[in-house]
Order: structure tokens, then sequence, then C-alpha cells
């Protein structure tokens, strides 16, 4: 058999992707869609003749300020994304993986229904998502749901594309819902190396009444961790309320009374240099009832450090 | 037998057959098959009063295997028909077609697994949506609360994504199912999800809720519950106009804070709910702003300060903070009652249900004030402040003057829509909407829908004659035309 023949493709306008699509369908062109590529298991099995790119679909097209909404082009990175939001004191709350060398797309997150542990409080990308504009294989630009955080119009075709891979259309337009920034952040965690004990914390906490940004559960060389992150006005008094003494005696045994003002590994710190200020609001709480623990270093997760491994 | 156009309530149907009747007899039992005419008229319409369509007969089955049965012996003739769970919706969703078959849940009340520790519970269709929450109180709740919730049935909630005053925080219906078991209109029994949060495959699940039962018909349900807040402060604050209420929502959004509610009530909301609670509520000012922080205790009381502040900053000229849970409930009530308050002030009224960015609240105001002027009918205004839902309630005196009210509630409908918003929230398109799907969604956008919905009932069976603007067959595939590869090939050609 001969070998494949690919042709890349890279849009500048939704209705070239549509014209494209169309043009691969007359010819029965199998096609594979790739913001920044940062997600190999999204790929088709076969081989696709037409590779679509949206690197060129890359604008911002609104930022609504006042009323927590944004519009985008698929091709947006989720990184430069988090960094315009972070100037008006709102997010986009979704952090997943951004990949090797952070250019993770929101097209792709969507598409690949992508999401980090954020999704704990604010939900998946399906959550997020108020509205598309989608390119379809009969050469057709659609739309579904609108720009307003309620809305119950037509069908929830945005629903469906979350999570489509790509075997759907392309999605050349989305609305989020976005999120105010938390002014501070503070983590509490406890360390185990008891499997059973380290679930019943985790259950304990996601039980209680505690209003968590995260909860996560890490094993890693034989020791398990609970991460719960707090973030708000008053997050370091949320984790310091999250383990009080009389819950000692059902948490994890191995803990230690740590106060760390470490922001080398907080997101904030991590991103962008000129951020001293968001640093002095991180903190790493992690109280302890210990005796003897057996543990050192207790390092912090942060979400969108790439490649960090949770 | 089957009729070759799509059956609306538009057009006209034979009266059922007696083999249908027989067969939904044996599927549901005779007790539960209504045919008597006295019978039919209890079905006639759902929460919004002026359309009303007689259905040819009325079934309750009592188990997802009845609804099964029901559903695939109106395949099986060829008969469409229509969901309907408490009746309560505003938007004609559960309007019967004439001489089709009503399917009505209201026997399917069981709650059928509470599991807590998963923090999920399953129910059938017909529980309401209180129940929910009193099923896994204390502990837990299920926040989409729509005002109607103490009658409302939670298939009715999954079939329109309802929401309620505590949705700019928690969220909506869809946020929180995780499972439906579902009949198809062909009779298929499909499960979509079950207690995970994340499944494979497509989200059916979500494109299925809001879907106002247009792409089947639920049994099951399974719902995602959640702790309830550690702390609850509520407050009203009271401003001389809605502008200035809509700053202080804007600074207080803005500011990092989330609430758990967030309602406005105009000058005129204010006085009708005044006569029906006596809360106490100055009945002179321009607006109320009921501001309900909820969650950590802590953050709550850090935030709480900043948000009086706010408001005084804004010029509240008055506010009340909850003293305890009775004047909570107190202020609560007087939100609540709003639309029925209004019988106490006006006749009449007709309840639109539009949505706006929050932004453009002072402008759409300033228009209705307007519209309500060039009408001459007075029109109150309460409004879901964090997610821009607006409900304008239109007064008006005796049926001479109920179409121009429903003029009037279109008019606002397409103001919501001019300013970049919506011409639904939370209400559900229906019946009720349908002229004004144009507004939003253009021929392609039409027609992506249909395609949806043909993909789930090709027959067009299942609730027919809601949402789309005008009947379409499936099969019928607008846009540009495409060529088969035969006919590329030059194999074959198209006359």
């Amino acid at each position: 058999m001969a070998p494949l023949t690919i042709r890349s493709e890279t849009p500048q306008t939704a209705t070239d992707a549509a014209d494209l699509l169309r043009a691969a369908a007359d010819d029965a062109t199998a096609v594979r869609i790739e913001g920044a590529g940062t997600k190999p298991w999204g790929h088709p099995g076969a081989d696709c003749a037409l590779r679509l790119h949206t690197g060129a679909l890359d604008r911002i097209v609104e930022h609504n300020e006042g009323d927590l909404t944004a519009v985008l082009q698929p091709g947006v990175s989720l990184a430069e994304l988090d960094a315009t939001l972070a100037r008006a004191d709102q997010m986009l709350a979704l952090d997943p993986p951004l990949g090797a060398g952070a250019t993770a797309t929101i097209g792709g997150a969507i598409a690949a229904a992508d999401s980090g542990p954020l999704r704990h409080r604010y939900g998946a990308p399906r959550d997020l998502v108020l509205g598309v504009s989608v390119a379809l294989s009969d050469g057709t630009i659609a739309k579904a749901g609108g720009k307003v955080i309620k809305n119950v119009a037509g069908y929830d075709l945005a629903k469906l594309f979350c999570g489509s891979f790509g075997t759907l259309g392309l999605i050349v337009e989305l609305a989020v819902r976005l999120h105010p920034r938390p002014r501070a952040h503070a983590t509490a965690t406890g360390t185990t190396d008891d499997p059973a004990l380290l679930a019943r914390a985790a259950s304990l906490i996601a039980h209680g009444s505690l209003e968590l940004q995260s909860l996560d559960v890490r094993w890693r060389n034989a020791l398990g961790m609970v991460l719960a992150r707090f973030g708000g006005a008053a997050a370091a008094e949320q984790a310091a309320a999250a383990l009080p003494p009389k819950r000692a005696s059902t948490m994890p045994s191995a803990l230690r009374q740590r106060t760390s003002s470490d922001c080398s590994s907080s997101f904030a710190c991590a991103s962008r240099p000129a951020a001293a200020a968001s640093c002095a609001g991180s903190s790493v709480v992690a109280v302890a009832a210990g005796r003897g623990c057996s543990r050192t270093a207790i390092s912090v997760m942060s979400p969108s450090v790439p490649n960090e491994p949770l | 037998m089957a009729t070759s156009q799509l059956p609306t309530p538009e057009a006209v149907l034979a009266p059922p057959t007696p083999a249908l009747l027989e067969r939904l007899r044996a599927a549901c039992g005779r007790d539960h098959v209504y045919t008597d005419a006295d019978q039919l008229r209890t079905y006639e319409s759902d929460g919004l009063l002026q359309y009303r369509s007689t259905p040819g007969v009325v079934v309750l089955p009592g188990s997802a295997s009845e609804v099964r049965d029901v559903v695939r012996a109106c395949s099986d003739a060829g008969v469409p028909w229509v969901a309907r769970g408490a009746g309560s919706g505003l938007s004609g969703g559960a309007l019967p077609v004439a001489q089709g078959v009503l399917i009505a849940l209201t026997r399917m009340r069981a709650v059928l697994d509470v599991d807590l520790p998963n923090q999920r519970i399953v129910v059938q269709p017909g529980v309401t949506n209180s129940e929910i929450s009193a099923a896994v109180g204390p502990t837990h709740f299920y926040p989409p609360d729509p005002s109607s919730q103490i009658v409302c049935s939670i298939g009715g909630n999954v079939a329109e994504n309802s929401g309620g005053a505590h949705c700019f925080k928690y969220g909506f219906t869809t946020n929180y199912v995780t499972g439906l078991e579902i009949v198809l209109a062909d009779g298929e029994v499909v499960t979509l999800g079950g207690k995970e949060l994340d499944h494979p495959g497509y989200d059916l699940l979500g494109t299925f809720v809001g879907s106002e039962g247009t792409l089947g018909i639920c049994t099951s349900v399974t719902l995602r519950v959640i702790p309830v807040p550690e702390a609850i402060k509520t407050m009203v604050a009271f401003f001389d106009s809605t502008s200035a209420a809509g700053e202080a929502v804007s600074e207080i959004v803005s500011g990092g804070v989330i609430p758990g509610a967030i309602e406005m009530m105009d000058q005129l909301t204010i006085q009708a709910a005044e006569q029906a609670v006596g809360a106490g509520f100055p009945t002179d000012v321009g607006a109320a702003l009921i501001v309900e922080l909820d969650g950590s205790l802590v953050e709550c009381e850090a935030c709480f300060d900043d948000v009086v502040a706010i408001c005084e900053r804004n010029g509240s000229l008055s506010i009340r903070i909850a003293r305890d849970e009775a004047d909570r409930t107190l202020i609560w009530r007087t939100r609540k009652a709003a639309f029925a308050a209004m019988g106490r002030i006006a006749p009449n009224y007709y309840v639109q249900d539009g949505v706006i960015p929050r932004t453009k609240l002072p402008e759409v105001l300033a228009r209705i004030a307007e519209l309500s002027e060039q009408y001459g009918m007075r029109v109150a205004n309460v409004f879901h402040a964090g997610d821009g839902n607006l409900h304008p309630l239109v007064l008006y005196d005796g049926e001479s003057e109920a179409e121009r009210a429903e003029e009037l509630a279109g008019a606002i409908v397409e103001a919501c829509v001019d300013a970049g918003g919506s011409i639904t929230g939370e209400h559900g398109v229906g019946v009720d909407k349908k002229r004004y799907m144009p507004r939003m969604f253009g021929e392609p956008d039409l027609a992506a829908f249909q395609m949806l919905r043909c993909a789930f009932d090709p027959r067009g069976l299942a609730n027919p004659g809601k949402v789309m603007p005008t009947p379409r067959l499936c099969g019928e595939v607008p846009g540009p035309y495409r060529r088969h590869p035969l006919e590329r090939d030059g194999v074959a050609e198209r006359f």
C-alpha cells in the first residue's frame, strides 16, 4: 500500500475551516484536528490524510469583565489566557496539565474534556462552557448556547462537543464562564503510609462542610498524601480549621506542624516573575498532631506546573 | 395509523384507536388509563394557562417497564406523546398534542437509593424537587431550587434544566445529573452514566438535560448532592434605584465573592410582596437586594462585612441583617411570594423569563420602563441578580388586555436578546418561545438542533411541536448540496 500523504492546513478563519471540512467530506478524507498537540491519546487510531491546525484561530475575542464571561477561539493557549485573566483578578477555573512547554489550548482541553484539581469545586469543561460555534463536515457553521451564564434556549450542543475529541466538527469559537480569582490560597496536607487511613481522611474532608478549591490524593514511593486546598480571603484560616485537634485520631498519623511561605512551587510564582505580591498570599499549612514523623519534605502540588504528576 | 405529516399540536389527529387503548391498559392497568372527558381536561394545560389542548388519552405508568410499554405502543401505532411531571412548567412544555397520548409520571415517586457516602441519590422522575433535599438532609442538600420546588418534579427539572435562586453559585440541574435511564421514542431503554462523575464517550447526559422532553422520557435520575454549607448569612439592602443595586452587585462579584444567592426586587414587587408577607420591607424604596453568603464560617464572616460596606458605598438606604433562621425565612418568603403576590396589586399578570448579561441590567430595565409606558401597563421586576435572569411580571386587567400584555412580554424578550442575552433562562422554550428561536439561532443552528433531535427520534413522536420554530421532517437536510461519492466517481446520477 502506498504511504499516506499527509497534508496540513491552518485555517485563518472559521469559514476557511468549514470549507476545508466540507472538501474533506466530499473526498472522503479523514481529518485530524490539532491544537498544540499535547494530548496524543486524543488522536484517532487511523491515519488521517488531512491535519487541521487551530494555531491561527488564537484570539481572545471578548473578555467581559463585569459579566465574568469570555469568548475564545480554540487556539488560545490556556497559560496565556490565565495570564490575561489574572490581570483582572479573574480566572477560567480549568487547570488541566498543559503539556511540555505549557502550550495546551482551550480547544483541545474542551475537546478532550480535560481537567485538573480545580474540577473539585468548579466542575469539568462542560460546566464552564456557555456556548459553542462549530464548523461541521457539511461546511456549515452552527452555534448553540450563548454568552450568558444561565440559558436554556435550544439544545445544549456545547455539552456534546465537550469530550467529543474532534469527532463531530471543529470548535471555532466558544464562550466560557469565568470566576473571581481567590485572593489567597492555602493547602493543608497530611501524609501516611496506610492506604486505608488515607482513604478515610480524604473521605472525611470531602464530606465536611468545607469549601475546598481542590481535594487531591496522591501515592508516591509507598507514601500517601491528602492535599486540601482552600482559596479566598480567609484561606489560611479555612485550612487551619480543616484539621482541628478533634480530627487528629482519624487523620494520618505521620504529620508534622509546618508553616511555609516557600513560593517556589506555588502557581503564582512559577509562571510570572513579577508576582511577588501574590506569593505573599500563598502559604502551605501542614497541621500535625505528630509524633515521630518518618517523612521529610512536604511538597505543594501546583496543578499548573507542567508535567507535575499527581 | 401513522400520518405522514409531522404531528404538531396544530395538526389534527384522529382519536386513539381501541387497539391502542387496549395496549395502554395492558401496560398500566385499566385504572391508570383515562379517557373520560373530565379526566382529560385536567391535563389540558401546564402552568402556562393560555395554551390548552385536550389529549386523546392520559396514562399514568407506575414503573420504568410500564413507561417502556406505553412508549412502544405509541411507536407501533405511530401516535405522538407528551410526558408530564407536575405540570407546573411555564413554557407549555407539557401541553398535550390534541388527541395524542399524555404520559403523566405522577405515580413514579419513589426514592430508589440514597447513597450519602458517595453523595448520590437515585429517584424516579415524579419525585418533587424539595423531596430530594429532604431525603438527603440534614447533612446534604440538592442545590437547584426553582421557586416551585415544593410541587415540581425532578423529571420536569431534567427536561427544562431548571435553576433557582442559588444557581449562580451552585449551578443548574445539568451540573448535578450524573445518570439517567431513558426510554427512547421507539421504546428502547438506554442507560446513560451512573453514579460516577465521568463517563467515557459523548456527553449524551448533558445533551438530554434541558431537551424539554423531545429526545425521550427519563424513568430514573441519578443526582449528585453536596454537604450543607457550614454557615449561612443573609441580608437585604434597600436602594433608591435598581441601577444602584445593580452597581452593588457588580462590585460584590468583582470583589471575588460568589454569594450563595443574590436577588433583586423592584418597588412594585416589594409593595405586592409586603402586602402578602408583611416582613417589614420599606415600600417606598426603588429596589431590595437580598444577598446570602454561604460556605465556610470563616470565609462567610470575612466577606460579609465587605458586602455590607459595598452596599453602603453604593448608596443603600438601609440594611437588614437576618437575626436568626426565622428572620431569614421571612426575608426569603417575601422574595418567593413575589409572583403569587401580584394578585394583590393587579387582577392578572404574565410572567416573563429572559436573560441578559448582568452588566446590561440598567439599560434593559430602562427599556422595560419605556415599553411599559408605551403599552400603558405596569411591569414589576424580579431579578436573579447574579446570573442575569430577569422575570418581568406584566400586570394587566382582564381578557381584553391579555393579548397586549403578551405582546409587551414578547417585546421584553426581544430586548433581552438585543442586549446579548437569551430568550429563556429557566422556563424553557416549549410552545411559548418557539417563535423567538430564530432571533437567537440562524438556519444552520436550527438545522444542527434538528439533526440531534432526529438522531434520537427520527419519527418525531416525542413531544412534537415544542422547541423548534417550524415543524420539520427528519431527512430534510437544509444546507449546501452534497454529492454522493458514487456521483462524484461518475458511477451514478441523481434525477
